[in-house]
Parts: C-alpha cells; structure tokens; sequence
C-alpha cells in the first residue's frame, strides 16, 4: 500500500542531513523534502543524504523536485546523496541523468 | 528506440499528468508551476521556466521558473520580428544555438547564455502566441533529440491550453465585469429618472408637495417589512414614485382645487390611474409590477375603489401596497381643504378599514414598523423625518399601535400574500 509519510532528518556533527523520502516520491511528499533540504542547506549542512528505503514510486514532478535540491545543493557547495536506492529507481535516475550529480550509496 | 522505451513511458506518464492537471482547473499559478515541473521530471531538465505572452506589451512574463536564479529576467520583450518568427515557426521548439540571428537571443543572449538555455518553445494556440517555455540542459548533458523535442511539444500544447484558458476566463471576467459597471449605471440612470418624474409629478401639486416621494418611501418600508428581496422593495419604491404620473395630464387647477372638487372635475382627476398606466406601459421597468400599481393604486378590496372596481383577488399586490401608502400619506398631510389628521386616528383608520381598503397583512407590516422606530429597534427614523418628530410623539400612539395590531389578524383568505 502507497503511503506518504514526512520526511525525517538525523543530523550529526559533520554538517550531514539525512532525509527519508516517503514511499511514494510526488509533488507533496517531494515539496517537504525540498522545503526541509532548503533548511538544511541554510544551516551549513554540507552533505545532504536522502533515503530511499521507503520509496516504491517516484513520479515526473518528484525527479524535478530532486533535481531542484540537487541545484540547490550545487550553489551550496554540498553533496547530495541518494542511499537505498530500489533498481527501478536508479535506473530512472540513470536514464534521467540525476545519478551524475549524486553520490549513489 | 528498443532502449527508449522506459524513457518514453516514463515520459508518457508525464504527459498524462499534465493533461489531468490542465484539465483540473486547479489554481492558474499552481498548474503552471506543477506543469513545469512535469515537463521537466519528464526528461531531467535542471532548470527551465514558463511564461505568459502579453500582446499588447509584446512582453513574455514569467508565470514559474526553475532553477534560474534572481538574475533571470522576469519579463522579456519581443519585437515584431522575433514575433513573426515565433508565429512561422509554429509550436516547434527552436534550439537557442540555431536561431542567434533573432533579435530577442541577441537582446537576451547573456541572461540566456549564463543560465544554458538550450530551447525555446513558443507556446501558441489558434494562431496566437499565448506564451513560452524556456528549457535549460538536461541532467545528462547530452543534446536533446528529435523525440524528447516531441515530446516537449507534445506538452507544451497542453501548458499552451491552459495559459489560453486562464487568459479566456480573464477577459470573459473583464466583460462580465464592464457590464455589471454599465449595468449599474442603467440602474442609476432609471432611479434618478424615476426621482425626476416624481418631482415633476409633485411640482404640479402644490399643496401635497413631495408626495410621490414620500408615497415611495412609505411603499419601500412596508416592502422591507414584509421581507422582500433587495430587487423587491427597489421596485416597490419604483411604483409608489410613480404612482401618480397620470397626474402630469391632469388640469393644474382641479389639482390644486382649494374646496372639494365636483363630479365632473372628480371624473377628470379620477382618469389619472388609466393614463398613467397608458404612460408606463411602454417603458421596459426592471420591476414589471410598476404600471399596474398606477393603475390599480385607487382600487379597494370591497370593490369600491376606482378605475375598474376591482375586487382583493384581482387588485395586483404591487397595487394594494401602493394604496396603503398613497392613503397614509393622504390622511397625514395637510389638504388645501383638509388639515392632516392626528396620528391616533389615521391608525384607527388604517386598522377598521383593514379588509375593506386595505390589506390587512400591509397595515400590520406597516404598523410594526411605526411601531419598531418608536421602540428604537429601527435603524433608521424614516417615519419621524416623513412626519416630523412632533408627529410621531403623539402621546399615546405606541400605545394605539399595539393595540391595533393585537386586534388585527392577516386574513389570509382574503388576501395575496405574494409579491
């Protein structure tokens, strides 16, 4: 069953965020996670992590969201990573070029 | 295209979501916003943004835009050339590298350059440019191909709609507006004509001076007191101002009679109601009821009234109301051959002659509202400036008030209760 939940952050001491995307990636659910990833960005997080582990689908409006954090991050000087990533999904991000601009873990 | 096909599907998938959200009819902005992110997700374009064309400043407004920065600019003008371009070229998007040549990359090349604009795509609907979209590199950073243009086409028509959409429901608001405005002004043209012939009316009389007006504003009161609609009470003031038009062709001096009047002057006045219906007939009133209240307003319900004698079911309502009115100003004026008669009596009056002149239901509503400016539950003091303050403290009135209307009961038999 498709579910949204809130992102969630963990922060450390080395400026890294952690993001759980939920498990359906549109425009709501990838609105909060930009909103929070501005923040995080704001704060001097350096390294922004979103995971992935949650996430089943991921439609056009949340790659465009990605690919708004990802810009983000760039003026930032911040790495984004995506970690536990399902096949499906890498090979959308592949294919869309998203997987160039991040760290895949 | 074997190893296209997830790319188109996902594409596709894209294109079914931004016809689903132009065909929701969501807010004009967040569709915009929404189908630039769709168009985008689509093909993982980085940055991007989507305007709206103003022919008449041939500017090109930025509605949502993407990734590119505070320095873009928000609106960019066209020159006739650069619009005749757009025009020929169709909805094709035009790779910025190929069309140099044309004065608006020239004029925007910098902006344009620093933030890798690759595509224009000029948005037009039924031969008209209604807008554009500006699409930056892809996240792969290879050059778009034939079928991702396609497809960028594909929904551009559709952003396309939706922009000629809004702009359609915005000039449709414009004119709906422009006539509510004219519509207004005809509203006021009318009243204030109305308010002319009831003073040309009352200038004729020189001794019931402003009874056209004040028979209008006593038909407003009961109106408002029966609960009428705006629209309702408005034509009810209408009738009562007009009431007496027929008058205008009446002798000044069987008007102005200092003694009573014989029959045969009697006869000539009492022709008023029938010419003033023949004189209103042929205006188009907002309020139909209006010529049939100057007809019918010297009507009773026993049938002793006149031109016609009719009897309560027949007399229009709009008529029976006007009467009350036209009467309660008659009984509380001063006549040249007739002072005006004290308050108390004129409610007695008002109270026996509820069933027989008047409709019982109209001299209640007309009572309670007397009876509400006395208590001070009225807004306003309209009787106390109709009949002076003096008038309206005549000692004992509330008193006589409420016990006339105890003793009345609507008869609901006998009359219509609506307007």
């Amino acid at each position: 069953m498709i579910r949204e939940t809130s992102p969630e952050t963990n922060d450390d001491a080395t400026a890294t965020a952690v993001i759980t995307a939920g498990d359906y990636l549109n425009k709501l659910a990838g609105e909060s996670i930009e909103r929070l990833c501005r923040e995080k960005l704001d704060s001097g997080v350096k390294r922004l992590v979103v995971d992935f582990s949650e996430t089943e689908i991921i439609n056009s409006i949340g790659v465009s969201i990605l690919l708004d954090v990802i810009d983000s991050a760039k003026k930032h000087d911040a790495k984004v990573v995506f970690a536990e990533l399902r096949e499906d999904s890498r090979e959308l991000f592949d294919m869309l070029g998203l997987t160039k601009h991040v760290t895949i873990v | 295209m074997i190893e296209q096909q997830p790319k188109l599907i996902h594409a596709f998938g894209a294109l079914a979501e931004l016809g689903q959200e132009v065909a929701n009819k969501n807010n004009f902005q967040e569709t915009i916003r929404t189908s630039l992110h769709l168009v985008s997700g689509a093909l993982g374009i980085m940055r991007g943004g989507v305007a709206r064309y103003s022919r008449f400043g041939r500017e090109l407004n930025m509605l949502a835009v993407r990734g590119l920065g505070d320095d873009f600019p928000l609106s960019l003008s066209l020159c006739m050339e650069d619009e005749r371009q757009f025009l020929a070229n169709g909805l094709n998007a035009i790779e910025v590298a190929s069309a140099r040549v044309l004065p608006f990359f020239q004029v925007y090349s910098v902006s344009i350059d620093a933030k890798g604009i690759e595509l224009l795509v000029p948005l037009i609907i039924r031969d008209e440019i209604v807008g554009a979209m500006f699409l930056g590199e892809k996240a792969t950073g290879e050059p778009y191909s034939t079928y991702e243009i396609e497809i960028i086409c594909a929904m551009g028509r559709h952003v396309g709609v939706a922009i000629a959409q809004r702009n359609l429901m915005a000039e449709i608001e414009r004119r709906a507006e422009e006539n509510r405005k004219l519509f207004d002004d005809l509203r006021t043209t009318y009243h204030d004509t109305v308010k002319a012939f009831a003073a040309a009316i009352d200038c004729k009389d020189k001794y019931t001076e402003g009874h056209s007006v004040r028979v209008g504003k006593y038909s407003e009161i009961i109106a408002n007191e029966l609960d009428w609609t705006a629209d309702q009470v408005e034509g009810a003031a209408t009738a009562g101002y007009l009431h007496d038009v027929g008058k205008l062709t009446v002798e000044r001096k069987i008007i102005n009679a200092p003694y009573r009047i014989n029959a045969k002057e009697s006869a000539e006045l009492n022709k008023h109601p029938a010419v003033g219906f023949e004189i209103l007939q042929p205006i188009h009133h907002p309020f139909t009821d209006v010529p049939l209240a100057a007809k019918y307003h010297h009507e009773r319900l026993d049938g002793r009234g006149y031109p016609d004698g009719l009897i309560d079911r027949e007399i229009p309502y709009i008529a029976k109301l006007v009467n009350l009115a036209d009467s309660f100003d008659a009984m509380t004026t001063d006549r040249p051959y007739k002072a005006r008669r004290p308050a108390g009596d004129v409610i007695d009056d008002m109270r026996r002659n509820a069933g027989q002149q008047f409709a019982p239901e109209l001299v209640v509503a007309f009572m309670r509202g007397m009876l509400r400016e006395l208590a001070g539950d009225a807004k306003e003091k309209r009787f106390r400036r109709l009949l002076g303050r003096e008038y309206m403290e005549a000692e004992g009135l509330t008193t006589t008030l409420r016990s006339a209307l105890n003793e009345l009961r609507p008869t609901s038999e006998m009359t219509r209760i609506d307007p």
